[in-house]
């Protein structure tokens, strides 16, 4: 029977509902699921093959690096691993429990151990995140106990300094005694934990975190906005003039892309300073005294500004790629069918650049409130944003964990306004380009 | 109903010149004159100056020089949304973030219509198409002649007394494209609108018009009825240009009256009709349509010169056949022949003698 010998008629009768059971089979009597997974199993190992280098890349490079980050936020055994006995003591008594002459005995072996293996600087700086001011009661201790204490422990390590009666650094102990804290992450928010382990406000002159991240993103949204008002028109140009000169234009465009991060703010400082070219021309043009000259860096003009430009491009390229492909008989259409221009631009050509215009402004807003280089240099002290700070925790305080959480935080705030996006606009409807 | 120039013009191109770059003129020097009413096709090669015109009748292009007038009134600088002619687009242009609903109510909203009154017209509107179920959906789930429709009804849902439309059915597929020449031929009947129509497709412009401008080089060619146009074309690039045409050069032999006697290459004499060529001894090209030859000789017209023909070839094409001929050292020559029961078979290689009727044969200026 010819019909039996092609695959295809088979499978045709079977779909007819001639077939006995209701799985579809190929000629041979397979599965025909079976079948066509084998027949493409080929083709899909081939294809995972050729993404594997950068599977590997991004899981080495990036994935792993920020979970290790994201524990780091979490975890730090600077105490607890240095100082057995004193955390053995915690675990075993609760909160509230006066430390008897046991604990003041734990302390003082693990003060004395940790002070030969050289850790008693770790310990120091650990406690010292949450409690400023103790690493040198830590240090100082681990010099004086290296000859050993005598029992009474308590008189004896009290004699060493009167500190170590305060049931603040007993709290603060103990919450170092576990590796896992969720105390940076209350620190990020300004908030710190009292003698007794409640969540309180930190004092008011140590509130500076929430302040930093509202003005993050306040900033950022600034940007946004600016490089949209200065983006669309250019993209819309880009967009509509004739080939050569638009190509011309978009050399321009993509100019900062091709100048050092570094030489475009530097010549921001060099325009906007007290002394700069700016000042000096409106001087020289008599629209400001010589000494009312206006300050526009080292603040957050500066970093508003000098950040407008660089991001400009982000903004640009997604709305062009987008405006390229709006058919120009739309604006006509709407035109003859009775529009003025401004309507037909207000209902009919910037609908459709959405697009483009979300595209751009995720970009821009992302990129901006993770901006670190430029708010630095032309920031002062009122445009620094959080990433200053984190890098400040990185490089100076050594506080990691802080860094790690505020970090954490940061990308917590930016995967948040991007669901209410994907609620708002629809991430389907993003164009990059 | 073709409406000559005169009083009653609606729309008039008056010494309309277009240059885009300073140089050269895509449209040079147009005068034409369209009826109320009245459907008006122009046809031409791209590039020939069709869509320039329609495009400065619409108010999206400027005339370089000279006039347009609209009912009457100068229109030069009266902005598009404000001349009120409904427009159908090749790309059809429907808003794509709009429903089809409210892309019909559109042109009825920036006239500050009621709701009401909105809700009335775009019913009406869809009906006239029979799109009426489809006022929800997005035009992307439309189909191209569906699409189509919309275009159409969004042109017309604001009464407007004059349509353009700029090759509305050039990206359909040639079936859907014929029937909708037709509902677009019956609108235009029923509702008594002015269209002006920009086609390349000759046989569109033919079915659907009123008159034709046959567009050429920034210049109209000619400007007739479409059977004007087809039998008694006036330049050779009209008869090229409008239907199957086969073009016999020679050199006029004699000239007297409505008749002329032409020379070809090989020798052989034809009878023809001069159209556009002035005196005897000047090269012509003589223009005859295919399905007006002849090869029975009974009914060939009584003493017309005769050709010798030998058969290239034979395509059967259903309805009619079609034979290539080498003719007086041509060897493009067309014959087409009804294939009517017992119509006599020609094979290739046969020998065969050919002629038709001085009349439908023209002599034009040579290409």
């Amino acid at each position: 029977m010819a019909q039996a010998l092609d695959p295809h008629a088979a499978i045709v009768t079977e779909a007819s509902g001639l077939a006995p059971e209701g799985a579809l089979k190929t000629a041979d009597g397979q599965p025909l699921a079976r079948a066509l997974a084998r027949s493409s199993r080929r083709a899909r190992r081939r294809a995972f093959l050729l993404v594997l280098p950068l599977l590997a890349f991004i899981l080495i490079t990036f994935v792993l690096p920020i979970g290790q980050m994201l524990q780091r936020s979490v975890k730090n055994d600077g105490f607890s691993a240095n100082m057995p006995q004193i955390s053995a003591w915690f675990h075993a008594n609760p909160r509230g429990t006066e430390p008897d002459e046991v604990a003041w005995g734990a302390l003082a072996a693990d003060l004395k151990a940790s002070a030969e293996a050289k850790t008693i600087g770790v310990v120091g700086t650990r406690i010292n995140y949450e409690m400023a001011g103790t690493r040198s009661l830590f240090t100082s201790a681990g010099r004086k106990v290296r000859d050993g204490l005598a029992p009474p422990y308590r008189e004896a390590v009290l004699a060493l300094d009167e500190k170590w009666g305060d049931p603040k650094l007993w709290s603060v102990m103990r919450e170092a005694s576990s590796p896992y804290t969720g105390n940076f992450y209350l620190a990020a928010m300004d908030r710190t934990r009292d003698a007794e382990g409640n969540m309180v406000q930190a004092p008011e002159e140590q509130r500076i975190y929430i302040r930093l991240f509202m003005r993050t993103f306040w900033l950022s949204a600034v940007i946004t906005c600016t490089t949209f008002l200065l983006g669309f028109p250019i993209a819309h140009l880009l967009a509509t003039l004739p080939m050569r000169k638009s190509n011309l234009l978009m050399i321009l465009v993509l100019l900062p892309f091709w100048t050092s991060l570094l030489v475009r703010t530097t010549a921001w400082m060099v325009l906007l300073q007290q002394q700069g070219v700016v000042n000096d021309i409106l001087v020289w043009l008599g629209v400001i005294r010589d000494d009312q000259r206006l300050q526009m860096i080292f603040n957050q003009t500066g970093t508003i500004i000098a950040m407008t430009h660089i991001l400009l491009p982000f903004m640009i390229l997604p709305l062009y790629s987008v405006m390229r492909t709006i058919n120009p008989s739309y604006v006509r259409a709407a035109r003859s069918l009775g529009a003025t221009s401004w309507t037909a631009f207000r209902r009919i050509y910037f609908p459709q650049t959405l697009p483009g215009l979300g595209a751009g402004a995720l970009l821009v807003f992302i990129l901006a409130v993770g901006y670190y280089i430029t708010p630095a240099l032309v920031g002062g002290s009122s445009g620094q944003l959080i990433s200053n700070m984190i890098a400040m925790h990185m490089t100076q305080t050594l506080n990691w964990s802080l860094a790690a959480a505020l970090a954490a935080l940061l990308l917590l705030g930016v995967l948040a306004l991007y669901w209410v996006y994907d609620r708002l606009v629809g991430i389907d409807n993003l164009k990059l380009g | 109903m073709a409406v000559a120039a005169g009083n009653d013009a609606f729309v008039v191109f008056d010494h309309v010149q277009k240059s885009y770059d300073g140089q050269t003129l895509v449209v040079k020097d147009l005068d034409l004159s369209i009826g109320k009413g009245e459907f008006l096709t122009m046809l031409g090669p791209s590039g020939s100056g069709k869509t320039t015109c329609l495009m400065m009748l619409a108010g999206f292009e400027t005339a370089t020089h000279g006039e347009i007038r609209l009912g009457g009134k100068n229109i030069n600088d009266v902005p598009p949304h404000k001349r009120g002619i409904g427009m159908v687009f090749q790309s059809y242009a429907l808003f794509p973030h709009m429903t089809v609903g409210e892309n019909l109510s559109f042109p009825l909203e920036v006239r500050g219509m009621s709701s009401a009154e909105r809700n009335t017209r775009i019913a009406r509107a869809l009906d006239m198409v029979q799109m009426a179920k489809f006022a929800n959906r997005r035009p992307a789930q439309l189909s191209g002649g569906q699409q189509q429709r919309i275009a159409l009804a969004r042109a017309l849902v604001f009464d407007p007394e004059l349509v353009l439309m700029d090759e509305p059915l050039g990206a359909l597929d040639k079936q859907l494209r014929e029937h909708m020449q037709y509902e677009i031929k019956a609108l235009h009947d029923r509702l008594g609108i002015t269209v002006v129509y920009v086609t390349h497709d000759q046989s569109e412009a033919l079915t659907m018009s009123d008159r034709i401008a046959v567009f050429n080089d920034g210049r109209i060619q000619q400007l007739a009825p479409p059977p004007v146009l087809y039998e008694k074309p006036e330049n050779s690039f009209v008869a090229g240009f409008i239907g199957e045409n086969n073009a016999l050069r020679g050199k006029i032999e004699q000239l007297d009256g409505g008749k002329a006697l032409v020379r070809l290459g090989n020798g052989e004499l034809i009878d023809a009709t001069p159209v556009n060529i002035r005196e005897a001894g000047k090269p012509t090209t003589v223009s005859i349509r295919p399905e007006r030859i002849e090869f029975k000789p009974d009914l060939m017209p009584a003493g017309a010169h005769t050709l010798e023909a030998e058969v290239r070839d034979v395509i059967y094409m259903g309805d009619i056949l079609r034979a290539r001929l080498k003719v007086a050292g041509q060897d493009d020559f067309v014959m087409k022949y009804r294939n009517t029961l017992g119509q006599v078979k020609l094979s290739p290689g046969e020998t065969i003698r050919i002629g038709w009727h001085p009349e439908d044969a023209r002599a034009l200026d040579p290409v």
